[in-house]
C-alpha cells in the first residue's frame, strides 16, 4: 500500500489522459528532450556507412548514398523514454530494418546495434523485423539533427527509446543475446514500456 | 561493488523524510531514512514515487547527493512547471513518507577505472548534485586525485552547497562562473562556459583526465563538445543531461 502524499494532486493529468497511447508511469511532452551518454559525435556523411556484421565479418555495408537509394518510408509513431516522457505522433523518415536484413540474408536470433561513440543496445530479431524498426535519418521533414542521433539512428518505437540507438552505424547479428550499454548498467534487457520494464527485474 | 549492475528486482520501499535543508531559494536537500538501502556509488540516482489521495501517481529520478555510506539524500530544484519537484521542494516535511527505489545507474559514477586520473567535474546549475556525492566520496577515501570543479550558476545566490565547496580540501579546486549576475569585486569567473574557459581550466588530455559533465542539455552539449575539441577522448567524457537517464 503506497503512502498518500498529503497535498499532492499532480499537474500532468490532462496531458496523460490519452491512456490508450501513454504507457504507465509516462507523461506527455511536446518538447524533444535529449538523452545520451557521452559527447555527441559528428561523423561526416562521406565517411559514414551502415554495416551488418556477423562473427566479426562485415556481411553487407551501405554508404550514405546507398542507404538513400533503398525504399524510404515515412513513419508516424509515439515514442516513450525510460526517463518518463512520451511524445505522440512523431514524424520520421528512414529505411526499414527489414529491407536491410533482406539484403544481408543471414539468420540470427538477436542483434546488437553499434554506434559512433561506442554505444550499443541489444534487441531480439523479432523486434526489429515485421515493420517494427527503421534506420531513420529524417525528423519532422528535416535531416535528423546530431543531438537527436543524426545523421541516422535506429527507430524501434514499441520499446523504450534507449533501444532506438543514436548515431547507429550497424547491426551485429548474434545467435545468443548480449546486453548493450544501458542493459549492462542495470536497465531492463528488453524495455517494454507497456509492462514498465525500466530496470533489470521489472 | 554495490550497484555496478542492478541484480534482481529494484523494489519500491517507503522512506521517511529526515532533515530538510534549504540550499538556495529554489533548491532543497532532503535526507531520507530508508530501512533497506543496499548502498550506492557516488553519482548514482534513485526514483521517487508520489501518490495522490485518489491513486494518481507520478515518478521522477533524482541524483543522490550523499556519499556512499552516508544517509540517503537528494537535492531537488523546484521547476516552475514541474509536477514532482515543487511538491518535494515546497510541501514535503520531516516525518513524511514517500516511496523510493534505487540505487540506479552505473555509468555516471566515480571512481571510474583508474582512481588516480585527474578528475574534471563540470556542473551547470543543479547539475552539481551528483558531484557533491563524488567529492564527499573522494574526501572519505582520502584521495589526493587532482580535481577541478567548474561550476556554472546564474548568480552567487544560486550556488548550491557553497559553504561545503568553499572548504579547501586536498588537491581540490573549485572554480565558479556566474552567468547572469556577479557581486562587486567578484574574484571568480563570469559568463557561460565556453571553449576558451575550458582550455584554461580543463586538465591537459596528456594528463589522462576523466571528465564528468552534468547540467541542462545545451550546457552539456557545449562542454562535452568543447572537451572533445581540446583532445579529450569521447569515452573519457561522461555526461548526464537533465531529462536524460537520471535527470531530475
Amino acid at each position: 500500500m503506497s503512502p498518500i502524499s498529503r497535498g499532492f494532486h499532480g499537474r500532468h493529468r490532462d496531458a496523460t489522459a490519452d491512456t490508450d497511447r501513454v504507457p504507465p508511469g509516462q507523461f506527455v511532452t511536446t518538447d524533444f528532450p535529449v538523452l545520451s551518454a557521452g559527447p555527441t559525435p559528428y561523423t561526416p556523411l562521406e565517411s559514414w556507412s551502415f554495416s551488418i556484421t556477423q562473427g566479426g565479418d562485415t556481411v553487407k555495408s551501405w554508404s550514405w548514398r546507398d542507404l538513400q537509394a533503398l525504399p524510404v518510408e515515412d513513419i508516424t509513431v509515439d515514442i516513450h523514454c525510460v526517463t518518463r516522457w512520451s511524445k505522440l505522433d512523431t514524424r520520421w523518415r528512414g529505411v526499414s530494418v527489414d529491407a536491410l536484413l533482406a539484403e544481408a540474408d543471414r539468420d540470427a536470433r538477436y542483434v546488437l546495434a553499434f554506434c559512433d561513440g561506442g554505444y550499443t543496445t541489444n534487441l531480439p530479431i523479432a523486434d526489429v523485423t515485421g515493420g517494427q524498426a527503421w534506420v531513420a535519418f529524417g525528423y519532422d521533414d528535416q535531416p535528423l539533427q546530431p543531438e537527436h542521433g543524426g545523421p541516422a539512428r535506429l527507430l524501434v518505437p514499441h520499446l523504450y527509446f534507449w533501444k532506438s540507438a543514436k548515431w547507429v552505424r550497424g547491426l551485429e547479428l548474434l545467435a545468443a543475446d548480449e546486453p548493450g550499454f544501458w542493459e549492462r548498467y542495470g536497465y531492463n534487457n528488453y524495455g517494454d514500456p507497456w509492462r514498465e520494464q525500466r530496470y533489470a527485474g521489472d | 561493488m554495490a550497484g555496478t549492475a542492478v541484480r534482481g528486482r529494484l523494489t519500491w520501499q517507503v522512506a521517511t523524510v529526515g532533515a530538510v535543508v534549504d540550499e538556495t531559494p529554489a533548491v532543497r536537500t532532503i535526507e531520507l531514512d530508508v530501512p533497506d538501502w543496499a548502498g550506492h556509488r557516488a553519482g548514482q540516482h534513485l526514483d521517487v514515487r508520489l501518490t495522490a489521495d485518489d491513486g494518481y501517481v507520478a515518478e521522477r529520478s533524482y541524483s543522490l547527493a550523499s556519499a556512499p555510506g552516508e544517509p540517503v539524500a537528494i537535492t531537488v530544484e523546484r521547476l516552475p512547471d514541474g509536477e514532482v519537484s515543487p511538491y518535494l521542494a515546497d510541501d514535503l516535511r520531516a516525518g513524511d513518507e514517500i516511496e523510493i527505489r534505487g540505487p540506479i545507474g552505473g555509468y555516471f559514477v566515480w571512481p571510474w577505472q583508474e582512481i588516480v586520473s585527474p578528475l574534471l567535474l563540470v556542473a551547470g546549475g543543479s547539475g552539481v548534485v551528483p558531484f557533491r556525492s563524488i567529492l564527499r566520496h573522494r574526501a572519505d577515501l582520502g584521495s589526493t586525485t587532482p580535481t577541478r570543479l567548474l561550476y556554472s550558476a546564474r548568480s552567487l545566490e544560486d550556488v548550491i552547497y557553497r559553504a561545503e565547496l568553499d572548504v579547501v580540501r586536498n588537491g581540490l579546486e573549485v572554480i565558479y562562473t556566474l552567468t547572469r549576475q556577479q557581486p562587486p569585486s567578484w574574484p571568480g569567473r563570469a559568463g557561460r562556459v565556453n571553449d576558451a574557459m575550458l582550455r584554461e581550466i580543463a586538465w591537459l588530455p596528456s594528463q589522462r583526465p576523466i571528465a564528468y559533465v552534468c547540467g541542462p542539455t545545451a550546457f552539456v552539449e557545449t562542454v562535452a563538445t568543447g572537451l572533445v575539441g581540446l583532445g579529450y577522448p569521447a569515452d573519457r567524457v561522461k555526461t548526464e543531461r537533465f531529462g536524460g537517464m537520471g535527470g531530475g
